[in-house]
């Protein structure tokens, strides 16, 4: 019964990690759009959602007690909308400087969150931030059930959509901006309008997951936001195969089974004063199953393309003379 | 340079003009001052030792490089400073000496992809009119798959670009370049590499294609394709327009010969 519960809980946050991997793949997998700020985005969609959710608090400014899908529909808004700009800002530079600006967007926001108290609730987060299912809060496994079927229901639809456009015209679109640019322009594609376009609906998906994670939570604090989060993304996309919605689903909830069970068995192993550096034991887990991951199965475990392929302007001529 | 040669069309507006183009790259002028005309339905050549700037000319022509000064019209309207993207909805398709496949998409995506104002290619269209789009993309489909049989590639159709030689990337570049339904071809080098008998379909196939009234602008070493393709041939050397006529003319001409032998002048 208990066990139950918890793999609800479990699931759900493993899903909601898919949302975020599914972001990514749709910019890095698709369009070769390389994010390492993600956090950063999911972070904008959870204070966006909590804000506007949440009942009037003196301390901050708002909340404004919108309706829960009004908070996730503004998260996913503003989520997009700052992705937009972060493309747009970055569209006359070379793409390795898109790299740059997300790590920048990351600790911007991360900075806001923790030292705009106004706004954020500074290092203290925000809480009571409405749950979809707060009525069952007394009877855990209904509760943690009912959140598991919004999540996976949430997760499903971006899944589908997302899988429907990686095979429409436009998906072909971002596939040829990832191969070559210059060639999908001279074939008349505007590079910029779909890099743009690929970057904010991965924005506003990963704004999405931050929100449905601050709802599901019901507190948020700028530690959520941590590079250690958009690291683990990484890891998940790469380990179930980038440029794959499968494998971005699969590997989320794969590597987050090792982190949380790796997680479980050091708090097992040790004694509680060690806890803390115990804890970067699941770096160390996560890391030796990328690497297994690497050698076993390269281009992860649903990835169809060439790894290589996508490491550089060098890596890729070099893949297109060989052979 | 103005000397006046009979030429095909000559009263009908040009599909493509130049008007005293140049490039710099640095210090060096890849194109000096280079002003010529494609009239409607020629294949016109466009010939030159090696470094003569050629494929500069293209780039410039297509839009991948902006000239340093100088003009260009598509079908007269000034296109000189308008961005690559646009230019092939203007008509114009070009190939690259190096060709430029999708390595890891299919032969048959890499054509689909060219065709031009898909709906499915406006992200909300693949929601909001779902039949359209793959209405759209059967027809692209079929089209795609006729002229990879064109180029002699349907057999590969379904495999991923990575896998072609180097003689039939060129051609998948060809087929892709079809699929935009260009009025004007600019084909960089198309026989490089490809061999004998694959030349003389290439060379069939491009009339075939002039036959529908497709022009064509065609970079290429090889002077026997010249000779047999082009109406009228340009030489460039060093950057400049040396000389042009047909190709007999052009080839009998000593400052070709002489540019052609002591390199650059
Ligand atoms: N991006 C660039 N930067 C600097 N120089 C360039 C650049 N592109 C071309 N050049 C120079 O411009 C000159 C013309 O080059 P181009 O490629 O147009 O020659 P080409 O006539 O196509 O020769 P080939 O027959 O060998 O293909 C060369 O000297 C080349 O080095
Ligand atoms: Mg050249």
């Amino acid at each position: 019964m208990d066990l139950l519960g918890y793999g609800a809980f479990f699931l759900t946050t493993a899903l909601i990690f898919s949302l975020v991997t599914l972001g990514l793949n749709l910019q890095w997998g698709l369009t070769g759009l390389f994010n390492v700020g993600l956090a950063g985005f999911v972070a904008i969609g959870a204070y966006t959602s909590a804000l506007l959710t949440t009942p009037d608090d003196a301390a901050r400014l708002g909340g404004f007690g919108l309706p829960i899908l009004v908070g996730w529909f503004g998260a996913m808004l503003v989520g997009g909308i700052a992705a937009a700009i972060t493309g747009i800002a970055t569209l006359r530079l070379r793409s390795d400087y898109l790299a740059i600006t997300t790590f920048g967007v990351a600790v911007v926001v991360q900075l806001v969150a923790l030292n705009a108290q106004k706004l954020t609730g500074g290092p203290f987060g925000i809480g009571f931030i409405p749950r979809p299912f707060g009525s069952l809060a007394e009877t855990p496994l209904l509760f943690n059930l009912s959140n598991l079927a919004v999540v996976s229901a949430v997760t499903l639809i971006a899944y589908l959509a997302l899988e429907h456009l990686s095979r429409s015209p436009w998906g072909r679109v971002l596939k040829a901006l990832r191969e070559d640019e210059r060639a999908a322009i001279s074939l008349g594609k505007s590079a910029r309008f779909y890099r743009v376009q690929a970057f904010a609906v991965g924005g506003a998906i990963m704004a999405l997951a931050g929100a449905l994670q601050a709802h599901f939570t019901g507190f948020i604090a700028p530690d959520n936001y941590l590079p250690i989060l958009t690291f683990q993304v990484w890891v998940m996309l790469i380990v179930g195969g980038s440029g794959s919605n499968l494998g971005a689903v699969v590997g989320s909830i794969l590597v987050w089974a090792i982190w949380a069970g790796s997680g479980a068995l050091t708090s097992v192993l040790f004694a509680p004063e060690q806890q803390a550096r115990a804890a970067s034991l699941q770096i160390v887990a996560i890391g030796v199953m990328l690497c297994v991951i690497l050698l076993v199965r390269p281009n992860g475990l649903f990835g169809d393309k060439p790894l290589r392929a996508r490491f550089g302007k060098r890596a890729k001529a070099a893949a297109g003379e060989s052979t | 340079m103005s000397e006046t040669i009979e030429r095909q069309d000559e009263i009908r507006e040009p599909v493509l003009a130049a008007k005293n183009v140049v490039r710099r790259f640095g210090g060096l002028v890849a194109v000096n001052d280079v002003s010529f005309e494609v009239r409607p339905g020629e294949i016109l050549g466009l010939i030159g030792p090696n470094g003569a700037g050629k494929t500069t000319m293209f780039d410039l022509l297509a839009g991948s490089i902006l000239p340093s000064s100088g003009e260009i019209f598509l079908n007269g309207t000034l296109v000189s400073g308008e961005a690559a993207h646009r230019r092939i909805g203007r008509g114009l398709g070009r190939t690259f000496q190096i060709p430029r496949p999708l390595p890891n998409l299919t032969l048959i995506e890499n054509v689909m992809l060219a065709a031009q104002g898909q709906a499915g290619e406006k992200l909300l269209a693949n929601f909001l009119m779902p039949r359209r789009v793959a209405a759209e993309e059967r027809i692209g489909e079929k089209k795609a798959l006729e002229l990879l049989e064109l180029v002699a590639l349907t057999h590969l159709a379904h495999e991923p670009a990575r896998v072609l030689s180097g003689g039939q990337r060129k051609l998948l570049e060809l087929a892709r370049v079809m699929m935009a339904d260009p009025a004007i071809i600019l084909l960089d080098e198309p026989a490089a590499g490809v061999n004998a008998t694959l030349l003389e379909v290439i060379i069939d196939r491009i009339r075939d294609i002039n036959a529908r009234g497709i022009t064509f602008l065609l970079i290429e070493h090889n002077i026997d394709m010249v000779t047999r393709l082009c109406h009228h041939v340009l030489v460039m050397a060093s950057g400049q327009l040396l000389c042009e006529g047909t190709a007999d003319e052009v080839a009998r001409d000593p400052r070709v010969i002489e540019a052609y032998l002591g390199g650059a002048v």
